[in-house]
């Protein structure tokens, strides 16, 4: 058996690089759409400010993509580093998207965003917001197919479980493209994404129009940014709602759990606005409901229930009596593949798998199950609640905070006055890091909720694991944190400077700080 | 078109081929400009003259890693669960030195401090040279079996060391690969430079392909007269399920020449390796640089699937428990998988390939000292 440290400390190393990469993926996915509207009113008016909009705010751009690209690669390698097993029981479903990713968007952003930065003097005004509006193309389908692995991890469809080749395997690709698990996240992602890029260039430009300088430059981005931004947030907002949650076991799991949803309501359920978790009781200490509102959000309707947490774990109880049988079969299986009546009964059971395997982190053999260990591993279905309610609405408090942020500053640019508004300007600019916070509180979300499973009902983490040892991982995370605290370190020290500097830093000798050779 | 299997498992074996090829000489003259960096660019206007050849492109150029990286997860999941968790460390080594390369070129020119452009250079310098290093030390273990070995439920075991990994054909694999990229990167230097930035990359050029050309020659006569090579002694089934525990495997001394015996056609592969390098050298030299790098582009073909042909089907023996080998029949994902990752590739390589030819041909010609100096601001 596997050793838990070893799980903890590769859950814990997947966590941090995965988390530290997402600090600049989101603002990469927004600002790129960003650079396509400035430029396009460049194209549109040619109007020189236009354009230099788009090579100040590229500039910065680029400083974070260059740490998207260099703390993506860690992801693809970790698969294979870290989850050695993950990677061979479902490389033949997740391996495609993530091969796809490359072909179809990585490929395409990775080239035009050379051309973007270097073919200013050499492409034509159209040929070169061609190549911007390519590149963002190319962004965002790289995060449909890194969401169709990750949709897929929630809501394991089109594939099924071969004892033959002891791994999942793909049964129809189109079903693991159109899951709709998928196709809700990459909304909620991308358009979370959109936000982040527009609080970035409202933020900056409100903190150039408190200081007074590069004014016309500031305003400009600022209005683009309003716009864009509150489009953006009532996005992610109306079409990332829970909505999605009543899709799949994972996520209505998931939304039983941050929502502290103990007991099945009669529907609609009601809302637990604020509620004190008790986790050894499986009840809360404390709530303030809001009647009816859960059940209309989860279900979008006034008649279907939602499954409360208790019967969840009830119900998850008798898939691991069923899954311990079809561990016994696979194993009986995997000695006699030939014998047919065998393996008829294993395909009675075999749904349920990855229940029985639950067990694997406490017994080596399944003989040895007891019906002790069978509820410790129905306990271990329910994920914390606590960290998970929480975390929750922190996310959706400081999205309907930035909504408010959005609106006004829609409101008042489209009166024309918000540069005098100095408590607008304060608010965008202390609002810096919420999507940030609002992006990871969201991650944690969906990836914490799915334990403890990697693929939900399929194979759990404990299994997932590669079979180092507890050094090995003791030295790569030191090797994480020390390279990503300097690699953090520099780029904030240039996004800063360059932020700092302003539009100055691109030497034209139209702006405030210009650089002394310019 | 429904391909049958057996097909569709040997062309996967040519397809990742042709992606690692991809990235020799893509992402692979990226990372020879990177290691020649400190040496061929005497000052900081040089050596940012040298940075803007690739500028424009070594991003789009590290892709075929990444999309290598990725068709080896979707076409042989149980290669790359083995290979990348077995060689735990070197992948993080790889990993690690790759970081340098995104923020070195990003970052070293926007700030106006030598100690701190010295400190990228360098760090593009590990970028450029450990990969390939790396690669090349992987592939000299791949040849003579790695120890590893799977459980019932195909949980695989690495039982080597890191250390084990540095022995001494290993590291002549190593001199071979990190010479023939840094060969490829010097050649491209010429090309897109001039002066004595061009001369000295032309002197470069010969010194390594000179290097690639010697080293690959010795690493040939080591497995001629070494102790390596895997053949399968039970028979083979290519349209079975796969099941790297299903068939026998004897460690034989000389097998990985049984295929250019068998097929002595095959043996145009190493030729190629020696006709692309020689050719290289000689129009280096005389300054046609273009043919030049198109020439050691069929050298890295040539060495790449030399090795590759030499241990077909093998892909990753096991030197401890060699019937746990990996080859291209038992280690492969479903039927419908290689099909859809066939059809993926089909359509989309020729796009990649027909924008990233527009990319250079936009950015085409000389990147000199004046261009530099008119893009302070906006070059690299």
């Amino acid at each position: 058996m596997l050793s838990e440290q070893l799980v903890d400390l590769s859950r814990l190393q997947f966590a941090a690089t995965a988390m530290y990469h997402f600090l600049f993926v989101p603002l990469t996915i927004g600002m790129v759409w960003m650079l396509v509207i400035m430029e396009s009113a460049y194209v549109m008016t040619g109007k020189l400010v236009y354009k230099d909009m788009t090579r100040f705010w590229g500039k910065l751009f680029g400083i974070n993509f260059a740490l998207g690209v260099t703390t993506g690669i860690t992801l693809e390698f970790q698969f294979g580093t870290n989850w050695a097993y993950y990677s061979h029981y479902v490389g033949d479903i997740f391996g495609a998207p993530l091969a796809i990713e490359g072909l179809m968007a990585f490929f395409l952003e990775s080239t035009f965003i050379g051309l973007f930065f270097f073919g200013w003097d050499r492409l034509s005004k159209q040929q070169h917001l061609l190549v911007t509006i390519l590149m963002a193309v190319g962004t965002n389908l790289s995060a449909l197919w890194i969401l169709i692995a990750n949709g897929w991890m929630q809501n394991p469809v089109g594939s099924e479980f071969s004892y033959e080749t002891m791994r999942m395997e793909m049964t129809n690709f189109w079903t693991v493209v159109f899951n709709p698990v998928a196709q809700g996240k990459f909304v909620h992602t991308v358009s979370a994404g959109y936000v982040t890029g527009a609080m970035f260039v409202l933020s900056i430009s409100a903190w150039y129009l408190l200081r007074g300088r590069d004014t016309e430059f500031a305003k400009r981005s600022f209005r683009i940014a309003a716009a864009f931004g509150f489009a953006s947030v009532c996005s992610v907002i109306v079409l990332g709602d829970e909505s999605g949650y009543a899709l799949g076991e994972a996520q209505q799991t998931k939304l039983a759990a941050m929502e502290a949803m103990w007991e099945t309501e009669p529907a609609p359920a009601s809302f637990n606005l604020i509620a004190i978790p008790n986790e050894e009781e499986m009840k809360n200490d404390f709530a303030i409901h809001i009647p009816w509102a859960m059940g209309i959000i989860g279900t979008r309707s006034f008649d279907k229930e939602l499954p409360g947490l208790n019967d969840i774990l009830a119900k998850n109880r008798e898939r691991i009596v069923t899954g311990v049988e079809a561990v016994k079969l696979l194993e009986r299986l995997r000695a006699d593949p030939t014998d047919l009546a065998l393996r008829d009964a294993f395909d009675q059971v075999k749904a349920d798998l990855g229940f029985g395997l639950l067990l694997k982190k406490y017994v080596a053999s399944m003989d040895e199950v007891t019906p002790e260990l069978i509820d410790r591993a129905a306990r271990d279905t329910i994920p914390r609640v606590t960290p998970l309610f929480w975390t929750f609405r922190i996310m959706v408090a400081l999205g309907f905070a930035m909504l408010a942020l959005f609106g006004l500053a829609l409101w008042y640019s489209v009166k024309g006055d918000f540069a005098e508004r100095r408590w607008l300007l304060w608010w965008a600019l202390l609002f810096l890091p919420m999507p940030w916070i609002s992006c990871e509180m969201g991650w944690f979300v969906a990836e914490y909720g799915r334990q403890p499973w990697t693929i939900y009902g399929v194979l759990p983490t404990h299994l997932s694991v590669s079979t180092l040892t507890v050094n090995s991982l003791y030295g790569s995370l030191a090797g994480f944190v020390g390279f990503y605290t300097l690699l953090l370190i520099v780029e904030m020290y240039l996004m800063i400077k360059f932020a700092r500097q302003g539009p100055g830093s691109l030497g034209t000798g139209r702006y405030m700080n210009e650089t002394a050779h310019a | 078109m429904i391909i049958d299997y057996p097909t569709l498992k040997i062309i996967w074996w040519l397809l990742v081929g042709v992606l690692l090829v991809g990235f020799a000489i893509m992402d692979g003259h990226d990372m020879g400009v990177g290691t020649l960096l400190p040496f061929v660019g005497k000052n900081d206007t040089e050596r940012r003259v040298i940075i803007n050849t690739v500028g424009p492109h070594w991003d789009g150029n590290q892709v075929w890693f990444i999309t290598g990286g990725g068709a080896i997860f979707a076409a042989w999941p149980i290669v790359y669960a083995t290979a990348f968790s077995g060689f735990y460390w070197a992948m993080l080594a790889v990993l690690w030195a790759l970081f340098f390369r995104p923020v070195g070129f990003d970052y070293r020119s926007k700030i106006d401090n030598p100690t701190w452009r010295k400190t990228w250079d360098w760090g593009l310098f590990i970028g450029g040279a450990v990969p390939p290093l790396i690669f090349g030390v992987a592939f000299g273990n791949l040849l003579q079996g790695v120890p590893f070995h799977f459980d019932s439920t195909l949980v695989p075991y690495y039982t080597g060391s890191f250390w084990g990994l540095l022995n001494p054909f290993a590291l002549l694999a190593g001199v071979v690969s990190t010479a023939m990229i840094t060969f490829h990167g010097a050649i491209y230097l010429a090309h897109r430079t001039e002066g004595a930035i061009q001369a000295r990359s032309i002197r470069a050029a010969q010194i390594f392909g000179v290097l690639m050309v010697v080293g690959f020659t010795f690493a040939g006569l080591w497995i001629a007269n070494g102790s390596f090579g895997y053949a399968i002694t039970s028979a083979i089934d290519p349209s079975a399920l796969p099941n790297p525990m299903a068939k026998l495997v004897a460690r034989e001394p000389g097998a990985w020449f049984a295929n250019y015996r068998q097929a002595p056609l095959t043996m145009l592969v190493p030729a190629l390796a020696y006709a692309g390098a020689l050719a290289a050298l000689w129009l280096v030299t005389k300054r046609r640089t273009l043919a030049a790098f198109v020439a050691s582009a069929f050298a890295i073909v040539g060495v790449i699937g030399t090795a590759g042909v030499s241990m077909f089907p093998f892909v990753m023996p096991s030197s401890t428990d060699p019937q746990f080998s990996l080859t291209v029949w038992d280690a492969v994902s479903s039927h419908l998988t290689l099909t859809i990752m066939f059809w993926a590739t089909i359509i989309f390589m020729p796009i990649i390939v027909m924008y990233t030819s527009w990319a250079y041909k936009v950015m085409a010609g000389k990147v000199t000292t004046a261009y530099i100096r008119e893009n302070e601001h906006s070059a690299y």
